[in-house]
């Protein structure tokens, strides 16, 4: 298993706080944001019998969470490719 | 064949099952009682996760939460589950990486010090034993009321199973039993749930169900909910505030991060074979977690819909003494339920004004445990929602009792006080500790402090304020160092115990709140249970100011703080 030199894996970890970052965006937007402070607001606009605000509040974020630890797991999984630093025993 | 028999022979089949299975998965090494030999299929470990994960109060108390907080409730659902999102990017891939057995044990070598490896076991103890009071209250009183068996001998059975899986298989048997419990308790809880959505409004998936019209109407059913509780003088179901938007705004911070610091999660991810599997196992741990989650607000507008409809069916005519069903005669004898015809007329009013009111007692968890029976579902339902319940609390109990002895065990007594010993005689020692635990805890369950009510809240604003921050620091900064980390972690947890106290007593004893428990005393607003994301922020204060003013961390420290942000060679975890 080749090293990685420093810069390279300063690199490596830049792009995973990037990636990081930009995902907890959407995970503060979709709870704190639609959920709590937006609530009254996105609460004018209706999708059946629910108000949006309360959706989010009780279904909408909690999918949102699952998307993004998927979307976080596969870019990872790219980003250790790219790096050549996968974990040997790691295709599970 | 009767409720009591059916429901007997539904939770001792469930037993038998743990029991064969712990059996099969016996610990024969330490690497097996801590990690469970690191070989579990992420999707596995995600299931024994959301085992691990929801406890009794996510089976039993959360739905009657919801139902009578309305929108406020949705604190529980998006912090119980938010957390995941943090501890799936910001915590589990780089633990894993580390490849030890406990949390502690990472504090101790990212903080060079068996000092701070000492005050994590302490936070670890502080806020694994006042989640676990709550579970073992919970198997109490899962048995007292569905197989109307005494409280003590429900949890005398309870701790008998928990004590031999647990110290039998350690980690391993566990993660194996967590799985086959994940099965019972998802099943127990989305039936009823199917059932009730499809005879209210026709659709057989409760979360789509909730959105819905009601059977035979164009009404929404949110709407109508909407409508009869304020008719009732409650505030609108889906706008109802916990207490103010800041509030709920703490409430729910505090939860998220506590649950990305309590250690018995964290330690399920050390169980998989790889960082990328600890990333993917936390989401999948997710799916199934937001399963139940998802359809709890679900179960909780139907059933206070319900519950409303049958007090008062019509607007204006209530219900008749005499003509009450069976299933609200069931529930007074426990005392859950109970009413008191204040105005003489042989009918039942129910209103929130509380002269008015004539429904004096509804405890919130009845609105999960009658609720099969409020739909009238078939006896092998409601026997299957008592070993739901059983497995959410055992489940739980016995991975908090896991993190709590693998902490004297392998940080106490290998780490610090007797590094000499072989693996034998920790693997003897970790057995002897998980034991003590388990008779500790059933203590604790028998003669429950008089803080046992809401301590589960209470555990994670002590994660939240203790736990976490020094996780998260240790990982994505190299220049906070011993002292900072030991001063943040006992600062963040005194804080939010100090604040807890002086609203709600010391040691929640009465009359020892010096500050009085009312919402004007409180700080910015902020309830007591929500306070762990004050606390938080002060230990990553105090932890940044003081490591300003101590000594750099050695070299040593900066390598492993590299080397665990790199999946490669996550390799086999070695123990010290």
């Amino acid at each position: 298993m080749p090293r990685l030199s420093t810069e390279r894996a300063q690199i490596y970890w830049r792009r995973n706080i990037s990636l990081v970052i930009r995902l907890l965006v959407v995970w503060f937007a979709v709870s704190y944001g639609c959920g709590i402070l937006f609530f009254d607001f996105l609460n004018g606009i209706r999708v059946g019998g629910y108000k949006l605000g309360f959706w989010f509040a009780q279904q909408g974020s909690l999918y949102v969470f699952i998307a993004l630890v998927f979307y976080y797991a596969r870019k990872m999984a790219a980003l250790d490719r790219e790096f050549d630093v996968q974990d040997e025993q790691g295709d599970n | 064949m009767d409720l009591q028999q059916l429901s007997f022979l539904v939770v001792g089949a469930t037993f038998c099952l743990y029991v064969g299975i712990a059996f099969w998965t016996r610990a024969r090494s330490t690497r097996d009682f801590y990690v469970a030999g690191e070989h579990v299929h992420p999707i596995l470990n995600g299931m024994a996760t959301a085992a691990d994960w929801m406890s009794a109060a996510s089976f039993i108390s959360m739905a009657g939460m919801i139902a009578f907080m309305g929108y406020g409730g949705s604190v529980f659902l998006m912090g119980w589950t938010g957390g995941y999102v943090i501890l799936a990017m910001l915590i589990a891939p780089y633990l894993r990486k580390y490849g030890k057995f406990t949390v502690p044990e990472f504090i101790g070598d990212r903080y060079y010090s068996k000092a701070a490896r000492a005050v994590a076991v302490l936070c670890l103890v502080v806020c694994s034993v006042t989640y676990v009071i709550g579970q073992m209250k919970g198997v109490g009183v899962a048995f007292s009321r569905f197989l109307e068996v005494d409280y003590e001998t429900g949890l005398l059975v309870g701790m008998c199973i928990v004590l031999f899986y647990a110290v039998l298989g350690g980690m391993k048997g566990i993660t194996y039993t967590q799985i086959a419990q994940y099965c019972v308790l998802i099943a127990a809880y989305t039936i009823p749930a199917i059932f009730i959505s499809l005879q209210l409004t026709g659709n057989p998936v409760p979360q789509l169900g909730l959105g819905s019209t009601l059977q035979g109407s164009d009404v929404y059913l949110l709407d109508k909910l909407d409508q009869v509780v304020t008719e009732l003088g409650f505030r609108e179901y889906t706008t109802d505030v916990r207490l103010s938007g800041l509030n709920m705004f703490a409430f729910t911070l505090s939860l998220m991060i506590g649950t990305a610091g309590l250690p018995h999660v964290i330690i399920r991810f050390f169980t998989v074979r790889s960082v990328q599997a600890a990333r993917s196992s936390a989401g999948w741990a997710l799916v199934f977690i937001a399963l139940l989650y998802s359809t709890a607000p679900a179960v909780a507008g139907m059933a206070r819909l319900n519950f409303i409809q049958t007090l008062e069916p019509v607007p204006g005519q209530h219900l008749p003494v005499e003509e009450r069903p069976q299933w609200f005669r069931n529930w007074e004898k426990t005392g859950l339920l109970a009413f008191q015809d204040k105005n003489q007329d042989g009918r039942i009013q129910y209103h929130a004004d509380v002269t008015r009111n004539e429904m004096t007692v509804v405890d919130r968890d009845i609105m999960v445990l009658a609720n099969p029976e409020i739909a009238r579902l078939p006896n092998w339902i409601i026997a299957l929602v008592a070993a739901g319940g059983l497995a959410a609390a055992l489940s739980t109990a016995a991975g908090l009792l896991l993190a709590i002895s693998s902490a004297v065990s392998h940080d106490l007594l290998k780490g610090i006080f007797r590094p000499a010993i072989s693996e034998k005689q920790e693997l003897l020692a970790s057995r002897i500790a998980m034991a003590c635990a388990v008779l500790g805890a059933g203590y604790l369950g028998l003669r429950p402090p008089g803080f046992a009510a809401g301590t589960v809240a209470l555990a994670f604003g002590l994660a939240a304020a203790s736990i976490f921050p020094a996780l998260i620091m240790g990982i994505f900064s190299f220049s906070v160092t011993r002292e900072g980390a030991i001063a943040g972690m006992l600062s963040g947890i005194g804080v939010t115990l100090l604040y807890v106290f002086q609203h709600k007593g010391i040691m929640f004893i009465p009359g020892t709140a010096f500050l009085g428990g009312t919402p004007p005393n409180w700080f910015f607003g902020i309830e007591p249970n929500a306070f762990g994301a004050v606390g938080a922020l002060v230990n990553f204060v105090v932890t940044f100011s003081v490591s300003r003013f101590s000594a750099p961390p050695p070299n040593e420290v900066r390598h492993l703080v590299e080397s665990i942000r790199v999946p490669t060679r996550a390799g086999i975890a070695h123990g010290r």
